[in-house]
């Protein structure tokens, strides 16, 4: 009889989109968070199988911060037009108003932008589940959160109380005004990530590939100047070689001295490498556990 | 403070030649499993160790545990692996694991996905999720010790969940002065215990977590061992596919593709088998059978799909085919039954109540389920079988379960994906219970259904009547059998038939064995509903008085009946006003915590969502509730 052994990046592609499927039979008005880095680009390319010949059923969202790298929002824009999906773009108002930006409010700027920014958002367009790009691997609270994870109808996350994950079977019941946060790629690492784009030719944006780039270096992070709302205090931008290996708001992410132009050569580097990935985000480091504590407040 | 050299390193390779590197590792398989152990055990640190070991962990996480290591580490100045892993903060400041947590590492060979769950036995619930997904078990065991009453309940929930592949690691040898002797006892006298709870195969490996012996190659510490050590052993063990593919085509359809009115596939994850363009197969459980016309992905159609995969499929014919369905190859159908013998495994704070109706969902199917009294409930210690009326958290039972239509299924030792389930609580929507399912209990075989020549539309249509339940549910005092009496009264005026149930009256015979706690009440309820589903049979008009406090329970009474037949009747008395009349002087002593559990004061009253009639007893009197309910009734 024909048979095959199957690859451990086709056994994670399998269990993504039978995640996808699931909620996509089971919730009301899913919707697909979308924020443009690789994992998204993964994500987002895992829907268009799950779901082929027709389109995913569902929109993307994303929560803007306006402080994004330029990059990012050309592929955003292009991404969501090829898989044929709405794309819907939410910046919290207040934050507007107040002009929240990462060099004067700190971390204001996170908690506004996106933390709250993702609740009114999902409030205001009545999603009851929402796709997330995380994974497992990268922090250790993260390592124990479901597939499936509950919010309340304030969007707290109680790592106490989860519900257990058997076999395929995923109970995506709740009450009403409960919401469910989904990470199909709950089980994928950094190098499947990466495997998987570079064996699937799947467009990310150019930031994750070294170009010579105007930078300024502060406390210890090398920045790029990405706009001229970047405030140079008598600084002059230099350029260097450089790529991200995770985007975010640019005055935000740590861009590293690289010489990577192709994704072979990324994955190189990547291997290589002796820092972890989420080195490169000022978030992990205020306190210990400190991801554990934004998470329960509803931070994705 | 030693910082052991990390074993796999494949950095060569990858600086030389990365192309090769990505085309090894992008044909690398997957292996998930488990370890079973505590604290105690050293598990945490056999799973530090594999982590530093395949170089998953980065000089910045390394430096952070150095710190962490001299803060709160266990290990002296040595890294505390431990800490590695130990994730939720809650967690960190106990000591102890309190959940799955899932960590991965890759070698050469593999992709791993370890489930690290708590070892002890209130943790139960969690390692039986761990286990649920998992390939092969590590079983830990201190050499010092040996077997513990934890290592057996550890192996009887390996066996129970099916995991095939199962290691015992003898952890801690350099402890023991690598001493062969204890070594083989030990192994001795798990072979012993294996043998009676039917795992017929393991390997041993003498191991030290801490120190590194024979975890990624064998330890000049255990020259006298000769077997494998661990890593090497992982990444060999023969994974699930080649026997998956080797069974019967099953995929249980998840979703109805439909983009357009040209196509029409059916999505699903493949349980098992392999399937190909011009395949047989027949849909579950209507029994329709159809030919594969092709299997669609995003890369093109393929002309072979096989277990472990998810795809679409579409059929040569337009047949009727939904979410819930299986899809199986029409040689070999799947059993379809509406009644099985599960073990249980209760998860939920909230003990197992008999003759509740629960959610099961079982493949992609979700059905309401009715849960008999334990058959058994096993010591997880001792596997001994104990005679219990219910289910507590993390205890593991035996039952029978009747779900409301019939279904597809295969037993749990054939498929996991066909044969396991979960049960969600109605209200909550928690996941209460996972189970497998041992095989069908045929009714026919078991108690058999009386065809009677006489049917219930004979019956009515002597008595001239459509058979009925009137259910008057609210609070004590709210006025139920008093009303009830005036309907009765009426309708026999009007030459009905009837009969009328009342809580009270019940309680002196029928149900004289049942107090007031919940699962009394819950089987309250299920008494007098299957009275009332026999006198509707009889042609009757069945009248009941009962407080009946649980939404479920009046959902399951209806559900006995025939469309149409089940008016639920909400005699709508608000507390104080009900509490005020006290007709029986019970509220008083409620109040007075002499009657223990008594609806409305310490025990709830869940208000029905959509009355088929509201009786608002404060606008109305008894008469005029009597003549609503029989408008109702009889337009």
């Amino acid at each position: 009889m024909a048979s095959k052994t199957l690859t451990h990046l086709q056994h994670l592609e399998a269990e993504s989109i039978h995640i996808m499927r699931e909620v996509v039979a089971e919730a009301e008005n899913p919707v697909m968070l979308y924020s443009v880095g690789k994992d998204s680009a993964v994500m987002l390319h895992l829907a268009k199988k799950a779901f082929y010949p027709a389109p995913p059923p569902f929109p993307l969202l994303h929560v803007d911060t306006t402080w994004k790298f330029q990059d990012m929002y050309k592929l955003r824009d292009k991404a969501a037009k090829e898989a044929g999906m709405e794309l819907l773009v939410y910046q919290n108002p207040e934050a507007v108003e107040r002009g929240i930006n990462p060099f004067d409010h700190g971390s204001l700027h996170t908690d506004m932008w996106k933390t709250e920014g993702l609740k009114q958002a999902l409030d205001k367009y009545g999603f009851d589940a929402a796709f997330g790009g995380a994974r497992r691997d990268e922090e250790k609270a993260r390592a124990k959160e479901r597939v499936f994870s509950f919010r309340s109808a304030n969007h707290r996350w109680d790592p106490k109380n989860q519900r257990p994950e058997l076999w395929h079977l995923y109970n995506a019941r709740k009450s009403k005004g409960e919401s469910m946060r989904v990470f199909p790629i709950s089980n994928w690492t950094e190098l499947d990530i990466w495997q998987y784009i570079h064996l699937e030719g799947i467009e990310i944006v150019p930031l994750y590939f070294s170009a010579p780039r105007p930078t300024v270096e502060r406390d210890g992070l090398i920045l790029m100047v990405d706009d001229d709302r970047f405030p140079l205090n008598g600084e002059e931008p230099v350029m260097r070689s450089v790529r991200f290996r995770t985007l975010g708001c640019y005055p935000l992410t740590g861009a590293v001295e690289s010489e990577a132009k192709t994704l072979p050569e990324v994955i190189q580097e990547m291997l290589l490498t002796t820092t972890s990935e989420r080195q490169g985000r000022a978030i992990d480091h205020d306190q210990a556990a400190s991801m554990e504590k934004k998470k329960q407040e509803g931070y994705f | 403070m030693t910082t052991p050299d990390p074993i796999y390193k494949t950095d060569a390779l990858i600086a030389e030649n990365i192309d090769a590197y990505l085309e090894t590792h992008q044909h690398k398989t997957m292996l998930r499993f488990i370890t079973c152990g505590s604290v105690d055990d050293g598990k945490s640190t056999l799973i530090g160790r594999l982590l530093y070991d395949s170089k998953m962990i980065f000089e910045d996480q390394l430096a952070a545990l150095e710190a962490d290591s001299k803060r709160s580490g266990t290990q002296g100045e040595e890294i505390d692996f431990a800490l590695l892993v130990d994730g939720l903060a809650a967690e960190r400041e106990q000591g102890i694991t309190i959940d799955v947590a899932y960590r991965f590492f890759a070698t050469e060979k593999r992709k791993f996905i370890v489930a690290d769950t708590p070892g002890h036995e209130q943790y139960t619930r969690n390692m039986v999720t761990g286990a649920s997904t998992a390939d092969l078990a590590v079983i830990l065991i201190d050499a010092r010790k040996g077997i513990l009453t934890q290592t057996r309940r550890h192996s009887y929930i390996v066996k129970l969940l099916g995991i095939r592949h199962v290691v015992l690691a003898v952890n801690k040898m350099d402890l023991v002065d690598y001493n062969q002797a204890e070594f083989d006892k030990i192994v001795a006298d798990y072979r012993e215990f294996a043998d009676s709870i039917g795992i017929e195969e393991f390997t041993a490996i003498p191991i030290s977590g801490f120190k590194g012996d024979n975890i990624t190659g064998p330890s000049d510490n255990t020259p006298w061992y000769e077997g494998t050590a661990l890593l090497p052993l992982l990444e060999t063990v023969e994974v699930e596919d080649a026997l998956e593919q080797a069974e019967p085509f099953r995929m249980p359809v998840q979703w109805v593709n439909r983009p357009n009115l040209d196509f029409r596939g059916f999505s699903g994850l493949i349980a098992s088998g392999t399937v190909k363009p011009g395949d047989e197969v027949r849909v579950l459980p209507s029994g329709k059978t159809s030919k594969i016309a092709r299997i669609v992905t995003f890369d093109g159609d393929q002309d072979l799909a096989v277990a472990g995969e998810s795809v679409t499929l579409t059929l040569t014919d337009e047949i009727d085919c939904s979410r819930g369905q299986v899809i199986v190859a029409a040689q070999s159908p799947l059993e379809v039954a509406d009644q099985f013998e599960s073990t249980l495994v209760w998860m939920d704070e909230h003990a197992l109540l008999p003759g509740r109706a629960y959610w099961m969902k079982i493949g992609t199917q979700t059905v309401s389920a009715t849960v008999h009294e334990p058959k058994y409930e096993v010591n997880v210690n001792t596997q001994e079988h104990l005679a219990s009326k219910t289910l507590d958290l993390n205890a593991i039972g035996v039952a029978n379960i009747t779900t409301d239509r019939e279904i597809p299924f295969a037993s749990y030792e054939d498929s996991r994906d066909l044969g396991g389930f979960i049960l969600i609580d109605k209200i909550t929507n928690q996941t209460v219970a996972a189970g497998m399912v041992h095989f069908a209990l045929r009714r026919a075989q078991n108690i058999h259904w009386q065809a009677t020549d006489i049917s219930r539309e004979h019956h009515a249509s002597m008595k001239h009547q459509k058979p009925a339940v009137l259910w008057l549910t609210g609070l004590s005092g709210s006025g139920k059998s008093t009303i009830a009496n005036i309907v009765e009264k009426k309708l026999a005026r009007m030459n009905r038939h009837t009969f009328l149930l009342d809580g009270d009256n019940v309680r002196h015979g029928l149900n004289k064995d049942l107090g007031f706690t919940e699962a009394d009440r819950v089987e309250n309820i299920r008494r007098v509903g299957e009275v009332a589903r026999l006198m509707t049979d009889a042609g009757l008009i069945v009248i009941t008085a009962f407080i009946s406090p649980f939404r479920s329970e009046r959902n399951m009474v209806r559900s006995m009946m025939q469309p149409g037949e089940f008016l639920e009747i909400f005699v709508d008395t608000p507390l104080e006003v009900a509490e005020s009349r006290d007709v029986k002087g019970l509220y008083a002593k409620a109040r007075s915590g002499e009657l223990k559990n008594f609806t409305g004061i310490d025990s709830p009253y869940e208000y029905p969502e959509a009355p088929d009639l509201r009786i608002d007893t404060t606008k109305m009197t008894p008469e005029e509730a009597a003549d609503a309910i029989i408008d109702r009734l009889i337009p």
